[in-house]
């Protein structure tokens, strides 16, 4: 029996500026270790706002319900506190930083993590080295390294971006926002091959997505459906085949009722 | 308020005042003071005279108003011209430099004693009105490199100071040079001969100590024939409620096939975070690419001040001189500066290049003013400008004013500009991989001024880089 890495219970959450305006109307999520969950769900259902607030963009306000992480009160925490904490977002639009390289990002982002583990900072040649093994493990080339962190990049370059900085921060929690958008079927695969390689027992995933097709190459446990702020339906991954099928629509009458 | 908009200033670091005993003229300025300054100094009658011609155009000229900056009127005769501390008059070596002044310039990170002197960089140290000390003149004599206090140059080297002073920047050339030439006290002077490249960075650290008094010193550099050199000032000021006036001149002579890199980091006092004291910052700053091929190429990171008005510019005289302007200026609270270049292309086949970033925070205005001026026989001139504008918050402004004037159809002109806004995007971004606010901020910052950083020498970059992060430490939260 795995351990209960997330738990969130009745997720209230509105946009920061407009208090009337809410999207996660009581949202029950429970995400074990080792495990991969998919939220799908139409457009406006709240799944980017539900990776946002638990990464704690600063956009949404919280309302109501509790998040725990590994038995911390993840609300509790800045969103730099999460990420040391192994909570990582990997971005449906990732953010173009001009003149900083990847790899002088990926240092200071993994120093900072370190440092807040009480590990000891590397230097840029240790840096390289776990950077190089890193590469390997999820079979890319070292291109990206030397440009500047997104920019310039192709839509496809950027969640492959996305993918390089979680495989080297190495997060307990990972959560994919929208990865899958914008990409053809090859990038799709390999972005779906390095996210599958990078598994491990103690670490989860959790894919938001609007379609099945990523779920192909990333095998989720545990599929739901977000609808109107909650998850209206959860099964296992014949639930997402289902989906595709059917469409959204046959869920939306059940949500009402529920 | 969102996060980005909350201001808490990170304390001046360099603020304290050195308890020293000075000399001093009275308050004011007429033409006895300038008399006193000159006899003080014990200069020759040639530049007396030059003082006074300069000092009756002044009080022709009016302050200049064009420039996108503001400011209470100054009262010129509210300011001390000429404060110097008290110590021997002849030093043979530095042994003999009072220990307060030694120690302000350590506290500094200027080390002047010999054995913890900065390695690969001689250094004049200039306090209020004079030069206290220079490292490593000797060393550079062996190579027939001059460089020594501006005062010293006056009396050992009088031919070169009367041939090249006001060369570039003549008397009448503008308010603030008129005032300057009445009234400079020291600065600094430096020489390299024919074929000579400069085995060190020269550099030039300019400090104000006393209260009420205004710094006005000038720094004359001459690069003969085919020789290098590279050279750098820094200064810093203490923390008053009054504000204080510095206007320099600078100027730079290259010959043929000389080049001279003037890296500039400036630091002075830039006021509270509610706009209280801080330097006004009126300098004037030009090089002459006399000679053919030669090069000038100016660097300039500008952090501190209240305000800023200077326009380090180059005169490409000679067939295929090039200049360049690299410039990175600040403004954070209620910080203003005008700055930018003049690039005036006279030669044939010169070749200009501007690379300006501007970073407003606060309540900062930040300007960028440039002219780039193609004359008639300046046949195939290139130039190439690059504006950037960066803003913090929504209460600051980036104004960019570019003149081109061009009189020669065969020059080609490239000008790029560009306005962006640190976003909570950006800061989220990297706050999400670890980064806390302020690490998020210099990243961007640095990012963003990596072009112009790339062209400071390598002992400075890292100074540079850190000062940029402290006078942006506080603008996001």
């Amino acid at each position: 029996m795995s351990a209960v890495m997330l738990e969130i219970n009745g997720l209230k959450a509105t946009v920061a500026s407009d208090a009337k305006q809410e999207i996660l109307r009581g949202l029950d999520l429970t995400v074990k270790a080792g495990e991969v969950h998919a939220i799908m769900g139409p457009n406006g259902s709240g799944k980017s706002t539900l990776a946002a607030v638990l990464a704690g963009h600063p956009a949404y306000a919280v309302t109501g319900g509790t998040v725990t992480y590994r038995g911390k009160d993840l609300l509790d925490m800045n969103p730099e506190e999460r990420a040391r904490e192994g909570v990582f977002l990997a971005f449906q639009y990732p953010v173009a930083i001009r003149g900083i390289t990847n790899s002088y990002f990926l240092r200071s982002a993994l120093n900072a993590i370190r440092k807040h583990r009480g590990q000891e900072e590397l230097d840029p040649l240790d840096f390289l080295s776990v950077l190089e093994k890193k590469l390997k493990q999820i079979g890319w080339d070292d291109s990206f390294l030397n440009r500047a962190v997104n920019d310039g990049f192709s839509g496809g370059e950027k969640k492959r971006n996305e993918i390089l900085q979680m495989a080297v921060l190495e997060p307990t929690l990972a959560i994919l926002d929208e990865t899958d958008s914008g990409l053809d079927i090859d990038a799709l695969k390999t972005v779906a091959e390095a996210v599958n390689a990078l598994r491990r027992p103690d670490t989860a995933t959790v894919v938001v997505t609007h379609y099945q097709r990523l779920l192909n190459y990333i095998v989720p446990d545990r599929v739901h459906v977000l609808a109107g702020g909650r998850i209206v339906k959860s099964g296992g991954k014949e639930l997402a085949l289902e989906l595709e099928d059917k469409g959204y629509d046959w869920i939306k009458p059940e949500a009402i009722s529920a | 308020m969102t996060s980005i908009e909350a201001q808490v200033l990170q304390p001046y670091k360099y603020g304290f005042v050195t308890d020293i005993e000075s000399e001093d003229v009275p308050l004011g300025l007429n033409e006895d003071i300038i008399r006193l300054i000159s006899r003080k100094k014990g200069e020759p009658s040639f530049l007396l005279e030059w003082r006074l011609k300069a000092y009756r155009h002044w009080l022709t000229l009016t302050e200049p108003t064009w420039a996108n900056i503001h400011h209470a009127p100054i009262d010129y005769q509210a300011i001390r011209y000429y404060s110097a501390p008290k110590q021997q008059k002849t030093l043979d070596s530095l042994d003999q430099v009072d220990p307060k002044l030694i120690e302000t310039f350590d506290k500094l990170g200027i080390p002047l004693a010999e054995q913890k002197r900065l390695t690969g960089v001689a250094v004049d140290a200039v306090f209020d009105s004079v030069s206290v000390a220079t490292t490593f003149k000797a060393e550079l004599a062996k190579y027939g490199i001059i460089f020594c206090a501006f005062s010293d140059a006056v009396k050992n080297h009088p031919a070169l100071i009367e041939q090249w002073l006001g060369d570039v920047v003549p008397a009448s050339d503008n308010f603030f040079a008129a005032l300057n030439s009445a009234v400079f006290s020291d600065g600094s002077f430096c020489y390299i001969p024919k074929g000579v490249r400069s085995p060190l960075e020269l550099s030039t650290y300019f400090r104000i100590n006393a209260s009420s008094t205004g710094q006005f010193e000038r720094t004359l550099i001459i690069a003969d024939e085919g020789s290098y050199v590279s050279y750098l000032e820094g200064c810093s000021a203490p923390v008053r409620d009054e504000n204080q006036l510095h206007a320099a001149v600078v100027e730079l002579i290259a010959l043929d096939d000389a080049t001279i890199k003037y890296s500039t980091i400036q630091n002075w006092y830039p006021g509270d975070e509610n706009g209280k004291g801080g330097i006004y910052n009126f300098v004037t700053k030009r090089g002459a690419c006399r000679g053919r091929n030669s090069k000038i190429s100016w660097t300039q990171v500008e952090t501190g001040s209240a305000i800023t008005w200077k326009y380090p510019g180059c005169i490409l005289q000679g067939d295929n001189s090039i200049g360049e302007f690299y410039s990175v200026a600040v403004t954070n609270n209620y910080q203003q500066a005008d700055t930018g270049t003049k690039m005036i292309h006279m030669g044939k086949n010169t070749r200009s290049t501007i690379v300006s970033k501007g970073i407003s925070a606060g309540k900062g205005q930040n300007t960028y003013r440039g002219l780039v001026k193609i004359l008639k026989g300046a046949e195939d001139a290139r130039n190439y400008s690059q504006c950037d504008s960066m803003l913090i918050g929504d209460q600051c402004g980036a104004h960019t004013f570019p003149y081109i004037d061009v009189r020669n159809s065969s020059a080609i002109m490239e000008h790029e500009a560009s306005t962006s806004k640190i976003g909570e995007d950006q800061i989220f971004y990297c706050k999400q991989r670890g980064l806390s606010a302020e690490d998020a901020v210099s990243l961007i910052v640095n990012g963003f001024c990596k072009e112009v950083f790339k062209e400071l020498p390598m002992e400075f970059a890292v100074e540079a880089q850190n000062l940029l992060g402290i006078s942006l430490e506080g603008s996001v939260g």
